[in-house]
């Protein structure tokens, strides 16, 4: 059983080793991932939302909608854990 | 855990540090446009001291300064800033959450974009604060005083 998953986690390295000579280099401006929406928000976020720190500018305004689901699930995850850890405590006051 | 913890001077020190944590951690919300940080950071410090008063203050007095239902209503209250935000650009024709849109007419677009974060920055930061302390309250009542 142990040779097994060890032979499977080769044959992933082995896979994943094969797969990284394609990845673009890191900070490539040619790369896929920098030639979309990238540099619009470079370009753009400053006279856009006068926000000098682009994160914060794509944190909440051009990626809000991703935002508000973050705090939603931040919201959902305290009251889900706040009323499973008050269950058995019967109606006493917190 | 939490009851009054027998010492002058950590009772002291937390006393001056509170407010300390408590005014950084605004500065950290507001000047998010600026420099790191933002409403998920404000709001963890903003718990942080909270979290230092129910360990230091002892139940009575945190519980007076912070009552521990509070918490709920603050996390509330933030999301409700932020879902509210969205819709108010929704109404004057704009996208879910386009602060250009914001009914403030006699601002420019980038200047109510601005505005748009940093509410809805100070919306995140109270959901963080109040759910940290709702969490840290449930698990920290547990275990003495049943």
């Amino acid at each position: 059983m142990k040779a097994l998953a060890l032979a499977i986690l080769g044959i992933f390295l082995v896979v994943l080793l094969y797969a990284e000579g394609d990845l673009p280099d890191r900070g490539d401006p040619e790369a896929p991932a920098s030639m979309h929406v990238s540099p619009y928000y470079i370009e753009r976020s400053l006279s856009d939302t006068r926000t000098p720190n682009l994160v914060t500018a794509v944190l909440a305004d051009y990626r809000g909608y991703d935002t508000l689901g973050e705090t939603v699930v931040i919201f959902a995850a305290g009251l889900a854990s706040a009323l499973v850890l008050l269950r058995g405590r019967g109606n006493r006051d917190t | 855990m939490i009851h009054r913890y027998q010492g002058v001077v950590v009772e002291l020190v937390s006393r001056a540090v509170v407010p300390a944590i408590q005014v950084f951690a605004l500065y950290i919300i507001t000047h998010g446009h600026y420099s790191p940080g933002g409403g998920f950071q404000g709001g963890a410090l903003l718990a942080a001291s909270i979290l230092l008063l129910r360990f230091t203050q002892g139940r009575k007095e945190s519980y007076r300064r912070f009552p521990p239902g509070a918490g709920f209503a603050l996390a509330a209250l933030g999301l409700l800033i932020f879902l509210l935000v969205g819709l108010a650009s929704v109404a004057r024709g704009g996208s879910f959450l386009d602060y250009a849109y914001l009914p403030w007419p006699w601002a420019s677009p980038e200047t109510l974009r601005y505005y748009g974060i940093l509410v809805v920055e100070a919306g995140i930061a109270l959901t963080v604060w109040g759910t940290l302390v709702v969490v840290f309250d449930q698990v920290g009542t547990r275990t003495r005083d049943v």
